[in-house]
């Protein structure tokens, strides 16, 4: 025990992370209860509302391109479905339309909105509580390259479309997204959208959608991000980006002023923050898709310090196959969605 | 001149009259290579129950790809319709329903099996996935991974070039999953890897064997397999023309050469184990080929070649193509059929013969 503080004082954070308390949790089985002939597919995104349903959006069904006469036209591929807080259905929302493709995540706002974010179609849609757009934000594009292939997200992190960037993952000003990966609001309403896979930038807007600014480029200085995929803040209004690339957990003020950054915690695929007085950030260091490395989830003080971690990657109840979101409205009693093992698990965690 | 023309002539006549001369010593090089080696191999009486499975009104089968057998004689037709699907028949071929519909990992069928706790595996080509279902139909574990939409269509290979480096769970076309007795899972992975994987019974990756070629412990298209009590893995390595026998450990053993090109095999359960195997008429229904293959074999587990039974056609009875065989019930097969779209239990009568009674 000495010997490991002695460690942690002397080496890296890094490898103090190898001795942080394992917290115990248990996983509910059976959670959702599908109708008969609907089936989920990858889930990456899971969250939960005021009342504690539960919303998963998921990677199903088949995901086409139709030919046109110059251009190719992508649809479907993505479905977003509600339970209770018993896991009973409650309905599918956002049936068909134009956005959904490859999902990535679902958020819920203090007033029960339901935002999505979809990677393939680029798109920021919120839905009111009743399960209506309520608001837009990007455009998907008129024709998705499909032939190409190989590269990751088309353009590989590039300058975005949109425009000329001076720097590569800038983007646009505005709310034209590249591949986006996460949202969040502050108190005031606010939204951060994290973008993403395309380009590599915060984006800033007011509650009506009315862009502010934006930070951040392809790299990996403060500031720069590789693949800021989950973005997180807490009561005060700072933005947690988790720039997986990179390995850290990136701290900024409420206009994008570095503050701080997190980097013995792996690779952050998903981040969240609890509510409540005492908030905790947690962290997701997931397993790639093709190994069943890593897959633990950290549990942080706001401030970075780790109070422990549990699970591993895995294929049975309580491993994890690719955690892409992680709800955390209740300190201890999370949703994580699944990538790798199309579930949902609701894990309870001990103290 | 008019030698040649002459012999020329010749050639067109014997090539035209091919199937007549199949079963005779005229055979053409092509021939040659596609005739399973064993002679004189004894006859299998047999017969096909007529419209074995029956189908809702607006429901049809595509090509048959997979068929497997629960314990209660349950069967599961895996078929490339307009989309790739999964159904459910009882015992006596009633239909009770689909499986997976509209499944994210559904796209170019390749094989369903049944393990010995009546989870369905289906085994899909197109989105190189193993996904497992309970018994209810519900999805437990997957393994492999859809590639992602976002990236676009990934690109081809060209022809003949290597496929790009394998990895512990990322499957580039796989076609068929087995068990050994404790629960670990073999993956024959496939068109574009040429390897046979391990998993425990988790899903965590444990070993794989196998490079493209022709040497032992290399395959040239690993398409088929089953295991026996013992933990044996059978791999149908159809473009090599030869079943190879692994130990539980994936250890080479053996190779039985002498059945052409096993397209589906299957070993049946009980104390005395059997292994089926098809060489299967081909599927671009190339009649010259078809005139001396299409015939099942029924072995030993050792090898020793007990019968054969069947002919290409596309009657019933006949075979078109088998892609898939469950052998659950010795005597009772069900084949699963490319080019015929359809699954046909087959009934073996081999007390009649002798030698291959139980």
């Amino acid at each position: 025990m000495k010997l490991t503080r002695l460690a942690c004082s002397l080496f890296t954070v890094a490898l103090c992370a190898q001795s942080v308390p394992e917290i115990s949790f248990d996983s509910a089985p059976n959670l959702l209860k599908l109708p008969e002939r609907t089936n989920l597919g990858e889930v990456p995104g899971v969250a939960t509302n005021s009342k504690g349903h539960i919303f998963v959006y998921t990677r199903t069904g088949v995901p086409y391109a139709a030919m046109g006469g110059s251009r190719t036209f992508t649809h479907g591929g993505s479905r977003l479905f509600e339970f209770d807080q018993t896991g009973k259905y409650v309905r599918e929302i956002g049936q068909g339309v134009y956005g959904f493709l490859f999902a990535q995540v679902v958020r819920i706002d203090p007033e029960d909105n339901i935002w999505v974010v979809d990677r393939g179609s680029s798109l920021v849609i919120k839905f009111a509580p009743d399960g209506r757009v309520a608001m837009l934000m990007g455009r998907k594009p008129e024709a998705i390259n499909v032939g190409g292939g190989g590269g990751r997200g088309g353009e590989g992190g590039g300058r975005g479309r949109g425009g000329p960037a001076a720097l590569p993952g800038v983007g646009t000003p505005g709310d034209l997204f590249n591949q986006p990966a996460d949202v969040a609001w502050d108190s005031a309403g606010n939204i951060f959208v994290a973008d993403g896979y395309g380009n590599a930038r915060i984006a800033k807007f007011d509650k009506n959608g009315v862009f502010i600014k934006a930070w951040g480029s392809k790299g990996t200085e403060s500031g720069q991000f590789d693949t800021p995929d989950s973005i997180a803040t807490d009561a005060p209004g700072n933005v947690y980006v988790a720039d997986r690339g990179n390995k850290r957990i990136q701290v900024f003020d409420n206009d994008g002023n570095f503050k701080n950054q997190i980097s013995n915690v792996g690779a952050p695929w998903a981040i969240c923050i609890s509510p409540g007085s005492h908030q905790y950030l947690y962290s997701s260091n997931s397993n790639e898709v093709n190994n069943l490395d890593n897959g633990e989830i950290y549990k942080l003080e706001l401030d970075g310090r780790v109070a422990g971690k549990f699970g591993r990657a895995g294929k049975v109840m309580k491993e994890f196959g690719s955690v892409n979101e992680i709800d955390c409205r209740r300190a201890n009693e999370l949703y994580v969605g699944e990538i790798g093992n199309w579930r949902v698990q609701k894990l309870s965690l001990r103290q | 001149m008019q030698t040649s023309l002459r012999l020329s002539l010749i050639a067109l006549l014997l090539f035209g009259a091919m199937p007549y001369f199949a079963q005779t010593a005229t055979l053409t090089p092509a021939q040659m290579r596609a005739k399973a080696k064993a002679q004189n191999v004894p006859e299998i009486p047999y017969e096909a129950v007529p419209n074995f499975l029956k189908l809702p009104p607006n429901l049809y089968l595509g090509e048959g790809i997979g068929v497997a057998t629960n314990s209660k004689g349950h069967v599961f037709v895996y078929t490339r319709s307009e989309d790739t699907r999964l159904f459910e028949f009882d015992q006596k071929g009633n239909y009770i329903r689909e499986i997976g519909e509209g499944l994210y990992g559904f796209a170019f069928a390749h094989a369903v099996r049944v393990d010995s706790e009546d989870n369905i595996w289906a085994v899909d080509e197109g989105t190189n996935m193993v996904i497992k279902f309970n018994p209810e139909g519900r999805v437990v574990m997957v393994l492999g991974h859809r590639p992602e939409s976002v990236f676009g269509i990934p690109i081809t290979p060209g022809f003949g070039a290597p496929p790009p480096a394998a990895e512990p769970y990322t499957f580039n076309r796989p076609t068929d999953v087995a068990w050994d007795p404790s629960g670990n899972i073999f993956v024959s992975d496939g068109y574009g890897n040429s390897r046979v994987v391990k998993y425990d019974k988790n899903g965590r990756y444990i070993a794989s064997i196998g490079t493209k070629g022709s040497e032992q412990g290399q395959f040239n298209l690993p398409h088929t397999m089953a295991a026996d009590a013992k933990g044996n893995i059978y791999v149908g390595d159809r473009s090599n023309a030869r079943i190879q026998v692994f130990d539980d450990d994936l250890k080479p053993r053996a190779i039985y050469d002498q059945v052409g090109a096993p397209w589906a095999v299957c070993v049946t359960p009980g104390p005395h184990q059997y292994l089926y195997s098809s060489n299967s008429n081909p599927d671009n229904n190339n009649s010259e080929i078809m005139a001396v293959t299409g015939e099942v074999y029924k072995m030993e587990l050792d090898g020793t070649i007990l019968g054969k039974f069947g002919k290409p056609g596309k009657q019933a009875g006949q075979f078109s193509t088998i892609h898939e065989l469950d052998c659950r019930s010795e005597n009772e097969l069900m084949t699963a059929e490319i080019t015929a779209w359809r699954a046909q239990k087959i009934i073996l009568h081999p007390k009649k013969q002798g030698s291959n009674g139980k």
